[in-house]
C-alpha cells in the first residue's frame, strides 16, 4: 500500500498543476501550482483567505477539486477522502481541531491503525508504542489520559506526533505553531529538520515570518486564490515576501510612538483585589483605567486566561473582590459582565467562540443582541454594523450572509473580534486576538486596539507574542505560576524585560 | 486485574452505587426482597431491555440516536407471530426477523449518512413505519402456538433448586459481552467513540466515518429485532402495541449508565446498569403492591429523575476534585524559574 519509491534530495515528489477550487460564490483557488521536493521544507504563504488551507484540503481529498491535476511520484492521484491520501503517504495536520478530545492520548495517535493481536486491538502495545513515540519527540504525557486533560499546545504537539509517525513521503503542517510556545516551536523545528534530512517533503504554513525563514528552503506565495510565485527562501527578503503576499508595498508604520501618552484618565474602571480561585489564580490584584491598554504576559498556563475568565465571570472566584466602577461585585457572570459593559474575546475560537452554522452577520451581532435583550435589532441596523466591521477588519467574504464555518481560519478570528468590538464595551478583554491572523491585518488590529483605547476604552490584552504586546500595551502585568510576579510600565516595557520577569528576574 | 476493572466513568460508578443503594433499601423495606430470586427475576424481566439499550448505545456514542427501536420490537413480534401462524419453521422465522432488523437499520443509516438527514428525523420516520407495519400485519394480537418456539421459550438454566435463568438472560449476557468487546477491542468500536468526540476530526484523521455511521444503525436495528424476538419469547404473542415507549426506556438506561447524549463518552456497561436501576425501581414498586399503575409510572419517573440529578451532583463534585488534584500535581512538576529562563533564551 505504502511503498514509497526511493527519492533523492531535491526530486519533485508531489506536484499540483492548474488547481482550481470553486465554492458557491467564491473562487478559493484559481490556476494554482505547487511543487514539493524531497528533503525540503516548503512554506506556503498568503494572507488570511488566500487559499492555503483550501489547497491543502484539495491535495488530501477533503475537498474535491474543480479542476487541475495532482501527481505523486509522477503518477496522477485523486484521493477522495483523507483516508485515501493517508494511504498514499500524505499525512496532514490540519489547521482546525485534529483530534478527538474524548479519546486517550495513545488512541489519538494510533486510531485507525491500532496494533492488532488475535484480531483485536492490542491496547497494551498501543500504549507502549505511544509512550515510545512521544518520548522520542520529547513530549511527556500520560498516554492513557484523555486528550482533553492537556492544554491546547500539548494537544497540538500530539497531533503533530500522529502525523509525523504516519508520514511516508509527504508531511503537511497547516499553521501548526499558532498555539505553541517558543520551546515547543523549537522542538517542532528539530523534528521537521530531522524528517527533512530523511528526504521527506514537507509543507509548512504559518503567519510568523521569523519561523518561515528559520525553517523553510522554498516559499510559494498565494494571493486571493491565485498563484504568485515560487522562490528560494534565501533569495526573498522578508519585506519582499510580505509585499508579494499583500500585493502592495508593506509599510511597517506603527513602531510605537503612542505609548507614553499619559493623559488617560485616572479613573480605575475595573479593579480586581486579591482574587483567588483554588488551583487557578492566587491573590491577583490589578486595576485597569479607561483609555489604557493593560497587558497580561506570561507563559502558556501561567494564569493569564484564568484571570480573564474570572473577570468576565466564566469561572467564579473563591476569594477577593471585583469592582466595576464603584460597585462591588461579589459574583460575576457573563450576563452581568455584559450589562456592566465588559467584553471578552476568548482564546479558543473553536470551543467557546464561533457558532459555525450561523452567518457572519449573525455571529457579529450575537453579543450586541445579547446585551440589547429580547428586542431584536432591526435587520438594517444589523447589516450596517456587520458591514462596518467587515470593512474595518478586512474580513474576506463575498457576503455577510455566508456561514462563518466556511471562512478561512484567520477570518473567523476576525469575526470573533468584530463581535466584541460591536458591543462597544467600556472594557474589552482580548485573549490572543491575533492568533492565526496574517501580518498585515495583525498590524491593523494592533493599531485599532491603540486607537480604541485612546478613545476611552479600557483594554486588557493577552498574547503570547511579546513583540505585539510591547507595541500595544501601556502597562504589562507579568504572571507566573498563577500569580502576578511583576509589572512593567513606560520604558520598562520591552521583550527582554518581559522574559526576564517571567524567568524570575527583575526588570531594568 | 482488579485495577483494570476499576470504573473510570464517574457517572457509571454513581449508577452502580445507586443500584446498590436501591437494592439495599428494598431489602430493608420489604422482607422477601433480598433474595437470589428477585435478582434473577430482575434479569429475566429486563433481558430484552438490556439488548435494546446496548444496541441503541452505539448510535448515541456517535452523537446520534435511534428512536425506531421500540417500534421495531413490536414489528418483530408481529412478523414472528404471523410467520409462525402460517406454519413456518421457528428457526427460519428467527433468521428472517434478524435479517429484517439488519436491513431496516442499514436503510436508516444510509439515509442519515448520504442524505445528511438528522437521525431524529430518520428514525422517527422509521418508528412510524415500523408501528404502521404492525397494524398492516394485524390489528389484533396474534398468539403463538408453535411448539418449537414454545420449547425455546421454556428453556431454563438451573442455578439451584427453584433458581433458574431463562434463555433470554443468557442471550442478554452474551450480547452484553459482545457489546463490551466491540466497543473496546475493535476498530469499529473505537471509531464510534471518535465520531462522537468530534466528527470533523474523525474525518480528517482518515477514519472510515461513513461506514461506521451506517454500521451503528445496522447494529442498532439488529439488536432491536433480537430484543423483539426475546420479547416475543417472553410474552409468546405478537402485538402492535408491544414495547410502547421502549425506545425511551432504552435511551434513559443509557443516560443513567453514564452515556453522554452528546456522544463519545460512556461505557457499554452503562446501559446494562441503567436497565437494572430502572428494573429495581419497578421491582420496589411491585413489592409495595398498593400503587395503581398510574402511580407506578409517576413513582418510577420521579425516582429516575432523582437518580439522574444525584448522579449529576456526584459527577460535578468528582470533576472539581480531579481538577484540584491535577493542579496540585502540576505545581509540583513545574520547572524551576532558572531552568525556564534558560529554555527560553
Ligand atoms: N467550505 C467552504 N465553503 C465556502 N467557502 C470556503 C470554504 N472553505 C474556504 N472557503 C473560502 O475560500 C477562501 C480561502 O480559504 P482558506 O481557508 O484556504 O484560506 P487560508 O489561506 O487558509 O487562510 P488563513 O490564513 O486564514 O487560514 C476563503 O475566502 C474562504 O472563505
Ligand atoms: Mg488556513
Amino acid at each position: 500500500m505504502r511503498e514509497t519509491p526511493t527519492v533523492k534530495k531535491g526530486d519533485v515528489v508531489l506536484s499540483m498543476r492548474h488547481i482550481a477550487k470553486y465554492f458557491p460564490g467564491v473562487k478559493a483557488l484559481d490556476d494554482v501550482q505547487l511543487d514539493l521536493r524531497a528533503g525540503e521544507v516548503h512554506a506556503l504563504m498568503g494572507e488570511n483567505g488566500a487559499g492555503k488551507s483550501t489547497l491543502i484540503k484539495v491535495m488530501t481529498g477533503v475537498y474535491e477539486r474543480t479542476s487541475g491535476t495532482v501527481t505523486l511520484h509522477g503518477q496522477d492521484i485523486n484521493p477522495k477522502t483523507p483516508q485515501e491520501a493517508q494511504d498514499l503517504g500524505i499525512s496532514t495536520v490540519y489547521q482546525e481541531v485534529n483530534l478527538c478530545p474524548n479519546l486517550s492520548v495513545a488512541e489519538n495517535v494510533y486510531i485507525g491503525r491500532q496494533p492488532m493481536r488475535f484480531g483485536q486491538i492490542d491496547w497494551h502495545r498501543m500504549n507502549a508504542d505511544a509512550v515510545k513515540l512521544l518520548e522520542s519527540l520529547d513530549i511527556h504525557v500520560d498516554v492513557t489520559k484523555t486528550l482533553d486533560s492537556y492544554s491546547v499546545s500539548v494537544q497540538q504537539m500530539i497531533a503533530i506526533a500522529r502525523a509525523v509517525d504516519m508520514s511516508a513521503g509527504v508531511l503537511i503542517l497547516d499553521e501548526p505553531t499558532s498555539s505553541l510556545d517558543s520551546n515547543e516551536v523549537a522542538q517542532l523545528f528539530a523534528i521537521i529538520r530531522h524528517l527533512r534530512d530523511q528526504n521527506m517533503a514537507i509543507l509548512f504554513v504559518t503567519h510568523f515570518m521569523d519561523q518561515v525563514y528559520a525553517i523553510s528552503d522554498r516559499i510559494t506565495v498565494l494571493r486571493n486564490g491565485r498563484y504568485i510565485g515560487e522562490y528560494l527562501a534565501k533569495d526573498l527578503p522578508e519585506l519582499d515576501l510580505v509585499t508579494k503576499m499583500i500585493g502592495q508595498k508593506f509599510v511597517d508604520a506603527n513602531t510605537q510612538a503612542h505609548r507614553p501618552s499619559k493623559d488617560y484618565s485616572t479613573v480605575r474602571f475595573v479593579r480586581m483585589e486579591d482574587i483567588s480561585k483554588r488551583g487557578l489564580v492566587h491573590d491577583f490584584s490589578m486595576a485597569v483605567r479607561a483609555g489604557e491598554v493593560l497587558g497580561l504576559a506570561g507563559l502558556l498556563g501561567s494564569g493569564r486566561t484564568e484571570v480573564a475568565e474570572l473577570l468576565f465571570g466564566v469561572t467564579h472566584f473563591d476569594d477577593g473582590v471585583i469592582y466595576v466602577g464603584n460597585d462591588e461585585v461579589k459574583r460575576m457572570n457573563p450576563r452581568k459582565a455584559l450589562a456592566d459593559q465588559l467584553g471578552y474575546c476568548s482564546e479558543d475560537r473553536k470551543v467557546s467562540g464561533i457558532v459555525g452554522d450561523l452567518s457572519i452577520r449573525e455571529n457579529i451581532m450575537l453579543s450586541l443582541q445579547a446585551k440589547k435583550g429580547l428586542r431584536r435589532i432591526p435587520l438594517k441596523k444589523q447589516q450596517e454594523v456587520a458591514q462596518k466591521y467587515i470593512d474595518l477588519l478586512d474580513i474576506k467574504t463575498p457576503s455577510m450572509e455566508k456561514k462563518i464555518g466556511d471562512l478561512s481560519g484567520g477570518n473567523q478570528q476576525k469575526v470573533l473580534l468584530a463581535r466584541w468590538l460591536a458591543t462597544d464595551p467600556k472594557l474589552l478583554i482580548l485573549d490572543e486576538p491575533t492568533r492565526g491572523i496574517d501580518i498585515n491585518t495583525k498590524r491593523e488590529i494592533e493599531n485599532l486596539i491603540v486607537k480604541l483605547s485612546r478613545q476611552g476604552m479600557a483594554i486588557i490584552f493577552i498574547s503570547s507574542e511579546y513583540e505585539e504586546m510591547v507595541r500595544t500595551c501601556d502597562r504589562i502585568i507579568v504572571l507566573r505560576d498563577r500569580h502576578a510576579v511583576g509589572e512593567l510600565t513606560d520604558n520598562q516595557i520591552s521583550q527582554d524585560n518581559i522574559m526576564k520577569v517571567i524567568a524570575g528576574g527583575v526588570a531594568q | 486485574m482488579l485495577a483494570k476493572l476499576r470504573i473510570k466513568n464517574t457517572a457509571l460508578a454513581a449508577a452502580v452505587g445507586i443500584f446498590a443503594i436501591l437494592f439495599i433499601a428494598g431489602s430493608v423495606m420489604y422482607p422477601n426482597f433480598l433474595s437470589l430470586r428477585v435478582l434473577l427475576n430482575l434479569l429475566i424481566n429486563n433481558a430484552y431491555m438490556i439488548v435494546l439499550a446496548g444496541g441503541v448505545c452505539f448510535t448515541i456514542l456517535t452523537g446520534g440516536i435511534d428512536l425506531s427501536i421500540g417500534a421495531v420490537v413490536a414489528m418483530t413480534s408481529m412478523i414472528a407471530a404471523s410467520l409462525l401462524r402460517s406454519g413456518m419453521n421457528a428457526y427460519l422465522v428467527i433468521a428472517i426477523c434478524l435479517l429484517t432488523g439488519v436491513v431496516f437499520g442499514t436503510v436508516q443509516g444510509l439515509l442519515i449518512q448520504y442524505f445528511g438527514l438528522h437521525p431524529w428525523i430518520v428514525t422517527l420516520a422509521g418508528m412510524f413505519f415500523a408501528r404502521g407495519a404492525c397494524y398492516l400485519i394485524s390489528v389484533e394480537a396474534i398468539p403463538i402456538k408453535n411448539q418449537a418456539f414454545y420449547n425455546i421459550s421454556q428453556f431454563k438454566l438451573y442455578l439451584g433448586p427453584g433458581r433458574f435463568i431463562s434463555l433470554n438472560v443468557i442471550v442478554a449476557l452474551v450480547f452484553l459481552a459482545l457489546c463490551l468487546y466491540l466497543a473496546k477491542f475493535t476498530k469499529f468500536g473505537r471509531t464510534t467513540y471518535a465520531l462522537g468526540g468530534n466528527r470533523q476530526s474523525a474525518l480528517l484523521m482518515g477514519l472510515p466515518v461513513a461506514r461506521t455511521k451506517i454500521l451503528v444503525y445496522t447494529f442498532s436495528g439488529f439488536s432491536a429485532t433480537l430484543s423483539g424476538l426475546m420479547f416475543t419469547l417472553y410474552t409468546l404473542s405478537g402485538y402492535g402495541l408491544n414495547a410502547n415507549g421502549a425506545e425511551m426506556d432504552a435511551i434513559a438506561a443509557c443516560v443513567i449508565g453514564g452515556v453522554s447524549l452528546y456522544g463519545g463518552i460512556g461505557s457499554l456497561f452503562g446501559p446494562f446498569i441503567g436497565v437494572l436501576v430502572a428494573g429495581v425501581i419497578r421491582t420496589m414498586v411491585d413489592f409495595q403492591g398498593t400503587l395503581s399503575s398510574w402511580w407506578t409510572k409517576i413513582f418510577v419517573g420521579t425516582l429516575m429523575l432523582f437518580c439522574i440529578v444525584l448522579q449529576a451532583v456526584i459527577v460535578e463534585r468528582e470533576k472539581a476534585r480531579k481538577a484540584d488534584a491535577q493542579q496540585k500535581k502540576r505545581k509540583k512538576k513545574e520547572p524551576a524559574p532558572a531552568e525556564l529562563a534558560e529554555a527560553k533564551s
